[in-house]
């Protein structure tokens, strides 16, 4: 049977194979976000040198939603600076409010598959918590 | 089986399996004409004006209050007070008899297994009298042992305040034990109907409860309108809650003489249509009878937990027997997240309820971060079950399991 809801492939692989689910030994910007009403739970860990990402990782527990999210951002965001992270997630963040351009939607690659989740107001805050996180983790590092 | 649904204009109207009616259940077309009745024909203000119509929408307001007092049992009218809803009459009792005669030192009793709402308004009275809040645990089915139970109540308990019927794993509590060790120490005992009022008979007197809180909405009555039991020597000494209009007797610069029960309890003014529409939804039930309901909601739970048995990935919370559950079954999924569930189950037009239940202590002691939760009422059907386990067998390949 043809998969009728929300869960496609991309979310249901990185939700069952996340690529970067696991501890990062050399991070040195770590950050947990909760979401205290459903219980998903993540500990951002990025490596930053200078601007650049250099690598990332997750921990945590939560849904399938809240987990595939982090883990396609993760993959987005290593490699890119700092800027260029907040300015994706910027542009994720206005996707789920339905704000992007085609052009926008394309550069979100697979994030894109959170493209729907709009139309479902109660699991928004799921698919937000990793970028939130690292939204707040770049801003916490700045203040210092 | 007769067609319950018919009477529902939202069942009869769509094709939803709704099984979360331990949130708030369905309000059939009676419950909603007694409401439009009320409002097309009699309203005015209630307990105030000198007119006819005024006095008519009274008339109408206290007719409900016996109602509900002779579906409890209780013994006067005046022992009925009308609430918003359980937490609010919770909070009325935590405040108004809680807070004055609590001293430090004392005891409150409650259980690990409360909704929130018959948690934190005894974790605020304890705070602000000095008194000790303590827990009964349950074991891992859920189960209060009536010797624990007793057990647990010491010469300094004050006030023990239990859910009737657990949201969320549907366990009775032995609640006539507790009330006779509670009674013996000089005690009183509130009772969390809000689960037990729509699905088992309630005598208050012949439970000898002090207090007993339920909500109209669960009963297929509108939201908005709940009840607070109390005995009346009990109420006659308590505190008002809230204070303004409507409750007073007299009012004068310096002060004010309330009125008599149950208008010291109700300030403000009251829900007419609410209480009318409750009034409705407990002869509705009390038509079909309380047994058929019982009976009926059984065999919906045997069948619903036969059919989740069959899944090695479904692993139903508490007790694996119907009788322990009272319609209500939390279960979870292997590898799946409740919420996922609910999205899941959602896209085929089923409703469930997924989360921590607002009962994150219970969760907690169970083991478990949150639960996927199906309840069920009277007027389900066999086939919204079938659905429901056709769909739930579902959730593990849409989430990308293999079989």
């Amino acid at each position: 049977m043809a998969n009728r809801t929300f869960y496609n492939e991309i979310l249901t692989d990185h939700n069952l194979h996340p690529a970067h689910k696991e501890k990062l030994p050399d991070a040195n910007l770590i950050l947990e976000g909760v979401n205290p009403s459903c219980g998903d739970d993540i500990i951002l860990q990025l490596k930053v040198e200078g601007d650049e990402i250099v690598d990332g990782a997750f921990e945590g527990s939560g849904c399938a939603i809240s987990q595939a999210s982090a883990d396609i951002m993760l993959d987005m965001v290593i490699g890119r600076t700092k800027e260029d992270a907040l300015r994706l997630t910027d542009m994720f963040l206005r996707m789920i409010k339905g704000e992007v351009t085609d052009e926008e939607l394309e550069e979100l690659e697979e994030a894109a598959a959170l493209h729907d989740i709009r139309h479902m107001p109660s699991r928004v805050k799921c698919a937000v918590l990793g970028w939130h996180t690292m939204e707040e983790l770049f801003a916490e590092k700045t203040e210092k | 089986m007769e067609n319950f649904k018919k009477d529902f204009p939202l069942l009869a109207g769509s094709d939803i399996a709704y099984l979360d009616n331990a949130a708030t259940e369905q309000r059939p077309r009676q419950v909603l004409e007694a409401e439009r009745e009320f409002y097309n024909k009699y309203n005015a203000n209630p307990l105030r004006g000198l007119y006819a119509l005024a006095m008519e929408a009274t008339e109408r307001y206290e007719a409900a209050r016996e109602r509900v007092q002779k579906f409890i049992h209780a013994a006067r009218p005046e022992e009925i007070i009308f609430t918003r809803n359980t937490t609010e009459s919770i909070n009325l009792v935590a405040y108004s008899y809680a807070l004055s005669t609590l001293k430090p030192g004392d005891e409150i009793l409650i259980s690990i297994a409360e909704h929130h709402s018959n948690m934190l308004p005894w974790q605020m009275a304890a705070r602000q009298t000095g008194a000790t809040l303590k827990y009964l645990e349950c074991g891992p089915d859920g189960s209060f042992p009536e010797e624990e139970v007793v057990a647990a109540v010491t010469p300094r308990t004050k006030i023990a305040a239990v859910a009737h019927i657990s949201n969320v794993l549907g366990k009775v509590m032995p609640v006539e034990a507790l009330i006779r060790a509670v009674h013996a120490v000089g005690g009183v005992v509130l009772l969390d109907a809000a689960q037990s009022a729509p699905h088992v008979p309630i005598d208050v007197q012949k439970l000898d409860a002090d207090f007993l809180a339920f909500s109209g909405h669960k009963l297929m009555a509108p939201m908005g309108i709940g009840v607070l039991y109390g005995k009346k020597a009990l109420l006659d000494a308590m505190p008002p809650f809230l204070t303004g209009g409507e409750m007073i007797e007299s009012v004068t610069r310096e002060g004010a003489t309330y009125a008599p029960l149950p208008h010291k309890f109700e300030a403000g003014t009251v829900n007419g249509g609410g209480a009318v529409a409750l009034a409705a939804a407990i002869d509705y039930l009390e038509t079909i009878g309380m047994e058929t309901i019982h009976k009926r909601e059984l065999e919906l739970t045997r069948y619903t937990l036969e059919g989740m048995k069959q899944r090695a990935c479904i692993h139903v919370q508490g007790s694996g027997r119907a009788e322990d559950h009272c319609g209500i079954i939390s279960f979870t999924i292997d590898g799946v997240h409740p919420h996922d569930i609910a999205t899941i189950l959602d896209a085929d037009g089923i409703a469930i309820r997924a989360g921590h239940h607002c009962a994150q202590p219970l969760l907690k002691h169970l083991g478990v971060m949150s639960t996927a939760r199906v309840s069920l009422a009277f007027y389900n059907t066999e086939e919204d079950v079938d659905r429901f386990l056709k769909a739930v067998c579902r959730v593990r390949r849409e989430m990308g399991y293999g079989e």
